[in-house]
């Protein structure tokens, strides 16, 4: 062998540490994205994700101008509920306070637990959509045929007049996805391995 | 550009190689590990194509031929994109002519990690081999393989693939990510510690720069990859829910974060692929690169705006007018030094005495090829004009113009350049130009009608299309038997050239070509610059 070559030198060292050191860095800021992106969703209504927060003064509701809001109702395969609005939409002056009522029933025979996901179309509808009150806060659990009312408590704000990606808007949509879930957390549905049970959901 | 004062000294008398396990299998010397990726790379990219081949063969007509089952055709996609991005193109341009040539144009003797250089490489490997399981094991329900094209959208990717190809697939990203970013460093590492004397920054060749900010954006590019699919694996096998709404995840994040690595991606491909193209014209028109310094600089310019255009790739998720906005004008912004670029070689062979040999065919083809697929980017830069087109072949025809015949026809450059060097054998001119030819007929037939077919509405990664289309897929399919028959050329070129008795000087190509690896013998010795060469201003450079 030629004479064994030096070992890297301590520039060199140095160079490799903090080229690692950046990698670590950047899968670090993948992973803090998760909750970063989650912030960012909840605190500007990005990619339809509702506000949550108190109702407006009476005085803030505009009484010439409304909002039509559709309801839209889904149970993710793997939990046997009924889940439907009482009522398909409602005409929302913009600013006040609306409540409607949904009617959850479980058809199976055991009790079972379900968590609610929700989202609004037009995406961007999300910052201006806001929750006064809602049962998809909580996870609900259903006794075999019990049947349970639960409410929304909402409006829609007037602000998004000012938005020119919202302005022209007179029409949404409110969409829940009833999942099931076990302490909060959500359960997997078992998918057929093979073949298609040709359910919506699955893939 | 400055010129070696010290030629190299006859190495050969010391020249002790090892045996030719530990030579090739515990290899630590850069030119051999070159020399492996390159022929991984050429092993890789053979199965890519046959991929590709079976994509092209079903296009031909509508209906189904050669799939019974779409889901299969899907893997088929899924595979030729994994394997050219990551088994072919990365390693043949970062790998091979990178651990080739990067020490030899500084003027090092070696990489600065020469074992780490070793694990990247068999990393690498590594990763080939478990995205090769996941084509035999059960994906989607009832086929076989990854079927999630290379984005590995979920929910596809999760509740559309119960099956464990989509984990191998997960997997051998890890392990040729991990190798891609230990050879990131070492790449790095080498380039700022190792150059010769009298070698500064703004003296360095342009492939030591490309390849010095193709490392950069690997290493903070990767890391963000690796995490978006270590929780893809965590939600398909732990209950996380990352991705999944059902536990209030946001499949619209996975996006994000891949297209955060994605974006800079396509510049890891094209960053040493431009370095190389700069060398083959300024050698083959015996004039130094015009602009070297803008040259140089563009590169960093455009890693530097790489990183800030990713939702170009997701206009259609419902992102707001301004944001969209934005990431138009960002987008059209890399327009600006690709051009520097562009025109700076145009200048470079402007009033040159051009030698068209097979390399600077293929230089030249790149050119004027990377120029369409960088027209046909600024159209689906337009979020307006991308509702329309995204997700269609015009897409396919737009990344295919600039990857298919821009990195990969600069690979090819690139081998026909350096084969001499490498080898100290000589590819008949013949075969290079033959090559080239039946290339760029093939791929142009091939792709060109891709934009028609992406235009009249034509979506990708579907099996099966109505009739209206068969006329351009029929076209297109005849266009890849073409590119396909080129390769043989290419092979006959390089058994030629090992059978053949003639030797490569040490300088083939004459008074152009002035980069340190032509001081060299050819093939070089296997350890060089015992005694670092010094680099001396020559009168009048830049």
């Amino acid at each position: 062998m030629a004479a064994t070559p030096p070992g890297p030198s301590r520039g060199a060292k140095r160079t490799a540490l903090a080229c690692a050191g950046l990698a670590v860095g950047m899968i670090g800021l993948a992973f803090a994205s998760v909750p970063l992106y989650d912030a960012f969703c909840k605190a500007t209504g990005y990619d339809g994700t509702p506000r949550q927060g108190p109702a407006l003064a009476d005085s803030a509701a505009r009484t010439d101008d409304s909002m039509v809001v559709h309801f839209d109702t889904n149970v993710a395969p793997g939990l046997p509920w009924k889940f439907i609005p009482e009522v398909s939409r409602v005409e929302a002056k913009l600013g006040e306070t609306k409540t409607v009522f949904f009617r959850v029933q479980n058809t199976g025979s055991v009790p079972s637990a379900g968590v609610a996901t929700f989202n609004v179309q037009p995406g961007l509808m999300g910052g201006y959509f806001v929750k006064i009150a809602c049962f998809c806060f909580n996870e609900q659990t259903l006794q075999p045929g019990e049947t349970l009312d639960v409410p929304v408590v909402f409006y829609v704000d007037p602000a998004l007049r000012d938005d020119s990606n919202t302005a022209h808007l007179s029409e949404m949509t409110l969409s829940y996805t009833y999942f099931a879930s076990k302490n909060g957390q959500p359960v997997k549905a078992t998918v057929a391995r093979s073949g298609s049970s040709g359910t919506k959901g699955d893939f | 550009m400055a010129t070696a004062a010290a030629h190299a000294e006859a190495h050969e008398v010391h020249d002790h190689k090892p045996s030719f396990f530990a030579r090739w299998f515990l290899s630590t010397n850069h030119k051999d590990i070159g020399t492996l990726y390159l022929l991984f790379a050429f092993c890789a990219g053979m199965i890519g194509a046959f991929l590709s081949f079976g994509i092209r063969m079903e296009m031909e007509q509508p209906g189904l031929q050669y799939f019974s089952n779409p889901a299969t055709y899907n893997v088929f996609v899924t595979g030729h994109g994994l394997i050219m991005v990551f088994f072919m193109v990365m390693p043949a341009l970062i790998g091979g002519f990178g651990n080739w040539f990067v020490p030899l144009m500084i003027g090092a003797p070696d990489m600065a990690f020469p074992r780490m250089n070793n694990i990247s490489f068999w990393l690498t490997v590594a990763g080939f081999c478990s995205l090769l399981c996941s084509l035999f094991v059960e994906g989607a329900p009832g086929a076989s393989g990854a079927g999630t094209g290379w984005t590995v959208y979920p929910p596809l990717s999760t509740a559309g693939h119960p099956g464990p190809a989509v984990d191998f697939a997960i997997f051998a990203l890890h392990l040729s990510g991990a190798g891609s970013i230990l050879g990131a460093i070492n790449f790095i590492t080498t380039i700022l510690n190792m150059r010769a004397p009298g070698m500064t920054l703004h003296k360095m060749p342009l492939f030591a720069w490309a390849e010095l900010v193709t490392a950069f954006l690997l290493l903070l590019s990767l890391p963000v990859l690796a995490g978006a699919i270590t929780m893809l694996l965590t939600d398909r096998n732990f209950g996380t829910t990352f991705f999944d709404p059902a536990g209030g995840g946001d499949p619209i994040l996975y996006q994000h974060l891949f297209w955060f690595f994605g974006h800079p991606e396509v510049y890891i491909m094209i960053l040493p692929a431009f370095g190389i193209v700069s060398h083959i014209i300024a050698t083959f028109s015996r004039k130094p690169v015009f602009g070297y310094l803008a040259m140089a600089y563009a590169m960093v310019a455009i890693g530097v705006v790489g990183f800030v255009v990713w939702a170009h790739h997701m206009y259609t998720v419902g992102l707001s007018l301004q944001t969209q906005s934005y990431f138009v004008f960002a987008t059209m912004v890399i327009a600006v030094p690709t051009g520097v670029k562009i025109f700076s070689w145009i200048a470079t062979m402007w009033g040159g005495s051009i030698r068209f040999t097979a390399a600077m065919h293929w230089a030249v083809g790149f050119i004027f090829l990377f120029t369409v697929g960088g027209v046909t980017g600024v159209v689906l830069a337009n979020s307006a004009v991308d509702k329309y087109l995204h997700d269609t072949y015009y897409v396919v025809a737009h990344f295919h113009y600039v990857l298919s015949l821009g990195a990969v026809f600069i690979i090819f450059a690139g081998v026909y350049y350096w084969f001499p060097k490498m080898t100290g054998h000589i590819i008949p001119e013949w075969a290079g130009k033959l090559h080239f030819w039946l290339a760029f007929i093939g791929a142009n037939v091939l792709f060109f009608p891709m934009h028609f077919l992406g235009l009249a509405g034509m979506p990708r990664r579907y099996a099966d299309y109505p009739d209206a289309f068969a006329q351009w897929h029929k076209v297109s399919t005849y266009g890849g038997h073409i590119f396909g028959l080129s390769m043989f050329v290419f092979v006959i070129g390089v058994v030629l050239a090992f059978r053949s008795k003639e030797r490569a000087a040490d300088n083939p190509w004459g008074e152009g070509a002035t980069t340190l690896e032509w001081t060299l013998s050819s093939p070089p010795p296997f350890h060089q610059f015992e005694t670092l060469p010094r680099i001396v201003d020559e009168p009048g450079a830049h």
